[in-house]
């Protein structure tokens, strides 16, 4: 445990140090966001009625460029090594790595998305589900991403075969996240989608630490 | 089965089995197209687009199919870092992706006539796009490294997590309300289809598995030789193309 937290405390500081990545992912989610009122046309009909999944797929888009630097880093200079024969079990560092990268990328985005659907006319009821959608999903992006950044470590082309392997896993978080948020438009309530969405959380928080940690163990014999 | 981890051993079987797969393949592809184009009765509603049902059926069978049997070749190379796991798992998925891909497009022919549309982003078709998406992924990813041992285990743990599409794939049609239509053969009462639309249908699965079995155990025959010869060029170094040639005529 005390491990895992070291390990999160190194990731943040080095984030810090370096916050041009995560201003990076940021700029990344609200500019092209900002190209889907230019490509469909300023109506706000049809921005309210859009806003909800632009600003979900591109979070999802934005999620995934930092993928790729999540293990690759610590692969180079090799602290992996040194992070795969700690006492500690991987497992544990990977969700420790994860927690890291939702707080540098995911906190973020949520952050970030009020603004953005000004931009997008999303309707006020939206909003504290659009966030609420985001905070429980958004951990779901980080640890399923994971899973891709370990498999690919070492592959050429990492960084276009891991949307390949990630994006079909995000689909469920996508699916059930736009509900949540449209059905809150609607006056519906917006529970029902919540819920699963914190399934979907419930599910990978455990399992996807364990994926990834096999895929790093195969990366690195 | 660690008794099959013999490459050899598993030459001989394949040996054995191959004739007979591949003479059955034809034989029940023969007469299921004779029983699903001719001898079977046009339907009273969707007349004779039907009989797509004959390839689209069995397609996606073997699509969920393949996939399962993917998932436990991966679990075994991962487990007892078993080689010919490995290898079978790499020889699966190409198979898997082209059963699903037939599915998808005799799936969209046969959506035309009958619901008006190619597509529908209704929850069957899409859980079998994505199944299709991750059968493409473990393909990219199995062959995205200089050392294929290291492909074939990170694509094994990629099939091991792609696992959860699968009773997607399947309860879909009864977790939500699409307009794919529910479970006709596969119930817990008596199938939903008459003996006359039975035959061709569980015919041509059994010719589908069949050709399964032929492809598999041909790719998988290829896959081992592959793994030979590179072990051999590795060990003897820069002359052994040559080498291997003479070797193997």
């Amino acid at each position: 445990m005390m491990s895992a937290l070291a390990l999160l405390r190194r990731d943040l500081r080095l984030a810090l140090r370096t916050p041009g990545d995560s201003a990076t992912v940021v700029l990344f989610f609200v500019l092209t966001a900002v190209l889907f009122p230019l490509g469909v046309g300023p109506e706000p009909n049809i921005l309210a009625r859009i806003a909800v999944g632009v600003i979900w797929v591109t979070a999802l888009l934005a999620c995934l460029l930092s993928f790729d630097r999540l293990f690759q880093l610590d692969a180079e200079d090799g602290s992996l090594d040194l992070i795969a024969l700690a006492p500690a079990p991987l497992e544990l560092l990977v969700l420790a790595k994860c927690v890291a990268h939702w707080l540098v990328t995911g906190l973020p985005l949520i952050i970030v998305s009020p603004v953005l659907a000004i931009f997008l006319n999303l309707p006020g009821e939206g909003y504290p589900v659009l966030l609420l959608a985001l905070a429980i999903g958004t951990p779901t992006l980080s640890l399923i991403g994971a899973i891709g950044a370990g498999l690919t470590l070492g592959a050429r082309r990492s960084g276009v075969l891991l949307p390949l392997l990630v994006l079909p896993l995000y689909v469920p978080v996508l699916v059930f996240g736009v509900a949540a948020i449209e059905a809150a438009v609607a006056g519906l309530p917006a529970r029902p989608h919540l819920l699963i969405l914190g399934g979907l959380l419930a599910l990978s928080l455990p399992l996807a630490p364990v994926a990834t940690a096999a895929a790093i163990r195969q990366a690195l014999e | 089965m660690h008794r099959f981890a013999n490459p050899a051993r598993f030459q001989r079987l394949a040996g054995a089995i191959l004739p007979w797969s591949a003479g059955l393949t034809v034989l029940l592809s023969i007469v299921g197209l004779w029983f699903a184009l001719v001898a079977s009765p046009p339907d009273y509603q969707q007349s004779e687009t039907v009989r797509i049902m004959y390839v689209h059926v069995p397609a996606a069978w073997m699509a969920l199919f393949v996939y399962a049997n993917l998932a436990v070749a991966s679990a075994i190379g991962l487990v007892w870092k078993h080689p010919l796991a490995d290898l079978a798992a790499k020889a699966m998925a190409p198979i898997g992706a082209t059963f699903t891909g037939v599915c998808l497009i005799t799936g969209a022919l046969w959506g035309q006539p009958m619901w008006g549309t190619w597509w529908v982003w209704d929850a069957r078709l899409t859980s079998v796009l994505i199944l299709f998406f991750f059968y493409v992924g473990h393909i990219a990813l199995t062959n995205a490294f200089d050392d294929p041992t290291r492909g074939t285990r990170a694509a094994a743990v990629l099939a091991l997590v792609g696992v959860v599409n699968l009773p997607i794939v399947k309860f879909s049609v009864d977790w939500w309300n699409t307009l794919h239509q529910p479970a006709s053969i596969t119930r817990l009462d008596a199938p939903a289809i008459h003996p006359s639309m039975l035959t061709p249908l569980l015919l041509m699965a059994l010719a589908f598995f069949g050709y399964y079995v032929t492809v598999l155990i041909l790719r998988l025959r290829h896959e081992i030789v592959c793994r030979k010869l590179r072990a051999l060029r590795l060990t003897q170094g820069m002359g052994a193309p040559a080498m291997v040639e003479q070797g193997g005529s």
